[in-house]
């Protein structure tokens, strides 16, 4: 699409007598596009190169001042074997899958209902409702984690992986709801209003009707929560603290720092594949993210 | 489906006379959408109005971690008010938000125009620029920390073979550096949404107005002054009020890169609230720390929440 337009959007500079740039379209690609871009690249995803070098370097080659650290000589895989057989990685591998799988679960059982109702019913309060999701959304996690943390003592849930899955959702949900609430805002009304006339009653027409509509909503809503979920990182590092109850970023954090001393190969093993499923989701879906991204900002 | 069209007529007038109380919950516009509503409504009082609450109370008393504490007042936030390392926290905190701030606008639009334009590889620069906003915060930032090591930075390695310095930055043990190396990495993660957030304004731009623009004579900087400019800010002000709100408020990259050091040079409130509140257990005063938050973050969510109400009432 974009190509298509942009011949026009170039046109203009060289029909207009006196644009100096047009003599020379290389360079100024050069200069204006490819230059900058270079930059981009490397500050934003250098680090994921260096990430990834890391991990391969086996300790030898990683400490050793008088070999260039932008390439491997030698990959090994000894960080990764490191973190499979001396530390717990695979169960908090596994904790924040359920975690994070659960929560989402939970915030789109909650959240898609709740986001259809303030979208498409009129009940007294309804407004009320969709103001204080919405500054909930906006209120920070970190206004909350200290009294959190009590909370879930006093009703036994301390060092407890499921208090993260009761936690998440509160953030989750009022981003879900919000989220919905805007994208059934989009979708027309009348195939509901048809199949009340055909007798479905409203929760038939929202189940039956406006549900499978909003599929692709729901999909990008799925993917953020899994997304948050997985990333989190105050409350995984204050509602629990005993290693077998850790998430990823939690765990790759305290256990391969200690003190003033840190375990770099295995530690950016860890950062690296704690990283791959977010991404693979994401790859998966990056148009689907990228408009739900954007739905959600421009529905402000 | 397929049953309810073949016993259609019937079957609706059989529902007409004897509508039960679950039909009647489940057909009312107000009894389902309260009952669609409630979940959320019960979770956020019990799980975030509740706790806030909880909060004001902690910030009131001496609680600490061994103690349930006394009523005292306001005198957690008068000694915060005299407290040294609470006011330089405070001037970290502005100096952290301004600076990402401003770096993610500035490369953040930047990225947005660029992406704009067409050229070869489009798809995968845009997907590849996403990655330090989608991968976990704390793991990119494990990437950053290793990249600032005193003795392997690779950035001071390459500043030293290209002989721009002789000895290479001390990127967080210098206290006056500190600083800019975690707000640095904060605008690093942020690039990526706003880019992505003005892209999709740039591209709902119709390009009629544009080529409307062009025929009236407007050059380059006068389309993107008058068309491109006053089209986005919608999209780039929401973007920009999340980022403030976001950047305010964090906590992952200062607790993974620094942990508020070296002298407290980069404690910002969120890891100075953890500090004093549950790593030294004096619970009320952290609890006062993570409060005094709020009157930041109020003025914003209210300026988006009336931003928003006169665009839907529009």
């Amino acid at each position: 699409m974009s190509a298509a337009l942009a011949p026009s959007r170039r046109a203009p500079p060289r029909l207009a007598p006196g644009a100096i740039r047009s003599h020379h379209p290389r360079m100024e690609r050069a200069l204006f596009i490819w230059a900058p871009l270079t930059f981009f690249m490397v500050f934003l995803v250098g680090p994921f190169y260096w990430m990834l070098i890391t991990a391969l370097k086996p300790d030898s080659e990683l400490y050793d001042g008088s070999k260039s650290p932008l390439y491997v000589a030698t990959p090994s895989l000894d960080h990764f074997l490191y973190l499979f057989q001396k530390t717990d990685f695979v169960t908090w591998v596994g904790n924040t899958m359920l975690v994070a799988t659960l929560s989402t679960a939970i915030a789109l059982i909650m959240g898609v209902p709740a986001g259809y109702a303030l979208a498409r019913l009129r009940f007294r309060g309804s407004e009320l409702v969709g103001t204080a999701i919405f500054v909930t959304y906006l209120v920070p996690t970190t206004l909350l984690f200290i009294p959190m943390v009590e909370v879930m003592a006093t009703i036994g849930m301390d060092d407890n992986i499921w208090a993260l899955v009761i936690v998440y959702p509160t953030f989750l949900v009022p981003f879900v709801t919000w989220l919905m609430s805007g994208y059934f805002r989009t979708i027309p009304t009348e195939l509901e209003e048809c199949a009340r006339i055909d007798g479905l009653t409203r929760l038939g027409a929202m189940w039956r009707i406006a549900l499978p509509l909003a599929r692709p909503g729901i999909l990008s809503a799925g993917i953020f929560s899994f997304t948050l979920s997985w990333n989190e990182f105050i409350y995984a590092l204050t509602l629990v603290t005993a290693s077998s109850e850790r998430t990823i970023p939690v765990g790759v954090l305290v256990q391969l720092t200690r003190a003033d001393f840190y375990f770099w190969g295995p530690l950016m093993a860890g950062a690296l594949l704690g990283s791959v499923p977010v991404a693979l989701v994401y790859s998966f879906f990056v148009d689907q993210y990228a408009s739900g991204l954007t739905a959600g900002a421009v529905k402000g | 489906m397929n049953s309810s069209a073949s016993t259609g007529a019937p079957a609706r007038s059989t529902r007409a006379v004897r509508r039960s109380f679950v039909t009647d919950i489940i057909d009312s516009e107000r009894a389902l959408g309260y009952l669609l509503v409630a979940p959320v409504v019960l979770l956020l009082l019990a799980l975030v109005a509740y706790p806030f609450f909880v909060a004001v109370g902690y910030a009131l008393t001496d609680r600490t971690l061994a103690d349930s504490g006394v009523f005292i007042g306001l005198e957690n936030f008068e000694l915060l008010w005299e407290n040294q390392i609470y006011r330089q926290t405070l001037r970290n905190t502005f100096i952290f938000t301004v600076g990402s701030v401003t770096l993610r606008l500035v490369l953040g639009v930047g990225l947005a125009l660029l992406l704009n334009e067409s050229f070869r590889f489009r798809r995968a620069v845009r997907a590849a620029i996403l990655l330090p906003w989608i991968v976990p915060t704390v793991l990119g930032t494990m990437a950053w920390l290793w990249m600032f090591n005193p003795n392997f930075s690779v950035l001071n390695y390459i500043l030293v073979q290209t002989g721009l310095m002789t000895h290479g930055f001390n990127w967080l043990t210098n206290p006056d550096l500190a600083l800019f190396s975690v707000l640095l990495v904060n605008a690093w993660r942020g690039v990526p949404f706003m880019a992505i957030t003005v892209l999709a304004g740039l591209q709902a731009i119709p390009q009629d107005l544009y080529d409307a623009s062009s025929i009236d004579g407007a050059g380059k900087f006068q389309r993107f002054r008058y068309v491109t400019l006053p089209l986005v800010m919608p999209v780039l002000l929401t973007a920009l009020v999340l980022s403030i709100i976001w950047t305010f408020s964090d906590f992952g990259i200062v607790y993974g890169l620094t942990k508020g050091g070296p002298m407290n040079a980069t404690h910002v409130l969120a890891t100075l609230s953890y500090q004093t509140g549950l790593a030294s257990g004096n619970i009320g005063e952290g609890a006062a720390i993570s409060l005094t938050m709020l009157p930041v973050l109020l003025v914003l969510i209210i300026w988006q929440l009336r931003r928003i109400r006169r665009s839907t009432t529009m």
